[in-house]
């Protein structure tokens, strides 16, 4: 109980007239602050699990301690009140506007309608959509993933503390759902919110949780560590076969650009003199530099695209592969290879230049993460008796 | 064009006895319809969380319907003697099964996941009630008004049969005057009036659905 917000102590559920319980006896502890992740094959029981969280399915055993307090039997729709909950099929009012939609829970906790209004305008705001455009639209006025970032700031209504995400991204195509994934860890960066998330995709499991519960059937746990330790060292086949192929190379979605330092390759703007240009390559490692053009990375040049000229707009070979903060370096490694280069640019929010990575980092990163895991490994073995 | 021209003539000379029938059938729609839905949505509301209670409602209303309306009418003097209420109660009974079967529909067929969310987010199921399913299944339950509307328009012509009174004392009186001068405009006018009456009610739900829909289902 020591920074656990939520105990599950024993908590299992048998449906009647079933003979096995779909959540048997689990014991759980969710830590304050942290994205716990719930990932287990289809019924293995973890949306069962999160409803039982906020009882919207009732457990038949055990408790269930929120901030030290049992609320197993305490009044369900106030306890709901205090936990927000996005669902994959999001389940909007459809009669309402977005602002009422997000404005649900405070509404329902008697906020005047003042304290409402700048409430939502502050959430429309947090998920990256302009209030002044979007408040007074109805739900079937977005798109898919719009109406997801709605999900999210009407689960964050009342600032709640915890959040329960049942396959939030699951109905959204990929490369919206990767960015609603970024999107949803740099607001987790501020928030600092107690999440538990259920997904049934191992990636995104790894993506974003700071701890995985890999669960089996009845929601039994499986391991629960966090995925740098469960990647390295899956504790059963049931583990490493869900994990499937490719273990090492998921670690490389544990770290995010913005994580690492790039190697700060000299550069200069496109409207730079010969002169400037020379220096930038007599002070680069391998003779390239980047030409930028209002910061943001656009070309490599070197030594032979100087001439006595200036302009370096169409000189040297175009930047193909661009990382910004948010993603992660198997996006690095994704765009590395596709565009048939050995380095890629990181690029800061706002798309200017803060150096290169190359594939050798990547590779470096792998070996440090798997040697350290053993290390933690072996002192962990070492102290046990 | 000349049974046309006798046509609009009887209806010039029988026009103060066409605004009383046409009242005395408005007034059926008009108590008919609003007492069928109070009763069939309250019903539909209170049977949305019992199944068995709610077949043997929609059950019975279907049994309602089948009932032959001339029969009933006469079978309701007995009870409730001449006049205005064995039509009334005959209508009602009528009235009820579209709202009903529609008031069900409505609420049961609100998307599972906007029921999920509100009962995650903490509503009670009351609140759900008022402020997620009534609302969201309201076009459906007008529809069912509108049809039940519709209905009664044109069973009330039978109220005549027991004195009743209506548009249908028009094509009672033609029906009785058959072959005979302006037997054939009477039933005319009744039909074409009683028409025009369901249209006129049919407009009026139109708007009053228009009005009520939230603007995020139009």
């Amino acid at each position: 109980m020591t920074d656990a917000l939520i105990n599950l102590d024993g908590v299992s559920k048998t449906y009647p007239g079933a003979t096995v319980p779909a959540v048997a006896e689990l014991d759980m502890e969710i830590p304050a602050g942290e994205v716990l992740v719930l990932v287990g094959p289809s019924g293995c029981g973890k949306s069962t699990t999160l409803r039982l969280i906020n009882r919207m399915i009732e457990p038949t055993g055990g408790r269930i301690i929120f901030e030290g307090e049992d609320v197993t039997d305490v009044d369900a729709d106030k306890l709901r009140r205090r936990i927000g909950y996005v669902i994959q099929q999001i389940g909007l009012f459809p009669h309402r506007t977005i602002a009422q939609n997000i404005g649900t829970v405070p509404a329902l906790l008697g906020w005047d309608s003042n304290r409402i209004s700048t409430r939502v305008d502050e959430l429309l705001e947090t998920v990256g959509m302009d209030p002044a455009v979007y408040r007074d639209r109805y739900p079937k006025e977005l798109s898919g993933g719009q109406a997801q970032r709605v999900g999210v700031a009407r689960a964050l209504g009342a600032d709640p503390d915890v959040l329960l995400m049942d396959e939030p991204f699951g109905a959204i195509d990929p490369i919206t759902r990767d960015r609603l994934q970024n999107e949803f860890l740099r607001l987790q960066d501020e928030l600092h919110k107690t999440i538990v998330f259920v997904t049934h995709d191992i990636d995104e499991a790894i993506k974003m949780g700071d701890r995985i519960a890999i669960l089996e059937e009845q929601s039994r746990i499986a391991q629960y560590d966090t995925p740098e330790a469960i990647l390295a060292h899956p504790t059963s086949e049931f583990v490493s076969d869900f994990l499937g192929k490719g273990a090492i190379l998921k670690g490389l979605n544990l770290k995010r650009t913005s994580d690492i330092t790039p190697e700060r390759i000299p550069s200069v703007e496109a409207s730079a003199t010969a002169d400037d240009a020379r220096r930038a390559i007599a002070a680069s490692s391998d003779g390239w530099i980047v030409v930028t053009e209002h910061g943001q990375p656009r070309r490599w040049i070197n030594q032979e695209w100087v001439g006595n000229g200036s302009a370096f707009e169409s000189a040297g070979h175009p930047v193909k592969a661009v990382v910004g903060p948010d993603n992660t370096l198997r996006d690095s490694l994704e765009l590395m290879l596709q565009s048939a280069a050995s380095s890629a640019c990181c690029v800061d929010e706002n798309g200017a230049y803060r150096g290169v990575i190359r594939i050798e980092d990547l590779t470096e990163f792998l070996a440090a993460m798997q040697l350290a895991e053993r290390q933690r490994q072996a002192e962990a073995g070492a102290m046990s008796p | 064009m000349d049974g046309l021209a006798s046509f609009f003539e009887y209806i010039g000379r029988q026009s103060d006895d066409l605004l009383t029938a046409g009242i005395q059938h408005a007034i059926y729609l008009v108590t008919v319809v609003v007492s069928a839905t109070i009763v069939s949505v309250s019903l539909g509301i209170w049977t949305r969380n019992r199944p068995v209670a709610r077949e043997f409602a929609l059950a019975t209303a279907s049994v309602f319907l089948t009932l032959p309306s001339l029969a009933l009418f006469v079978l309701f003097i007995p009870v409730f003697g001449l006049g205005f209420w064995p039509p009334f109660v005959a209508l009602f009974m009528y009235a009820i099964l579209p709202i009903l079967r529609n008031t069900v529909t409505g609420l049961s067929e609100v998307n599972p996941a906007v029921m999920e969310s509100a009962r995650g987010m903490g509503l009670s199921s009351r609140q759900i009630l008022w402020q997620v399913q009534i609302p969201l299944a309201w076009p459906v339950i007008i529809a069912g008004v509108r049809v039940s509307s519709l209905l009664t328009a044109g069973i009330a012509a039978i109220a005549t049969l027991v004195a009743g009174g209506g548009l249908g004392d028009f094509i009672k009186e033609g029906l009785s005057r058959l072959g005979l001068p302006n037997g054939i405009e009477a039933i005319w006018t009744g039909t074409v009036f009683i028409v025009l009456l369901a249209l006129l009610f049919d407009a009026m739900f139109v708007l009053i659905r228009r009005l009520t829909t939230p603007a995020g289902l139009r």
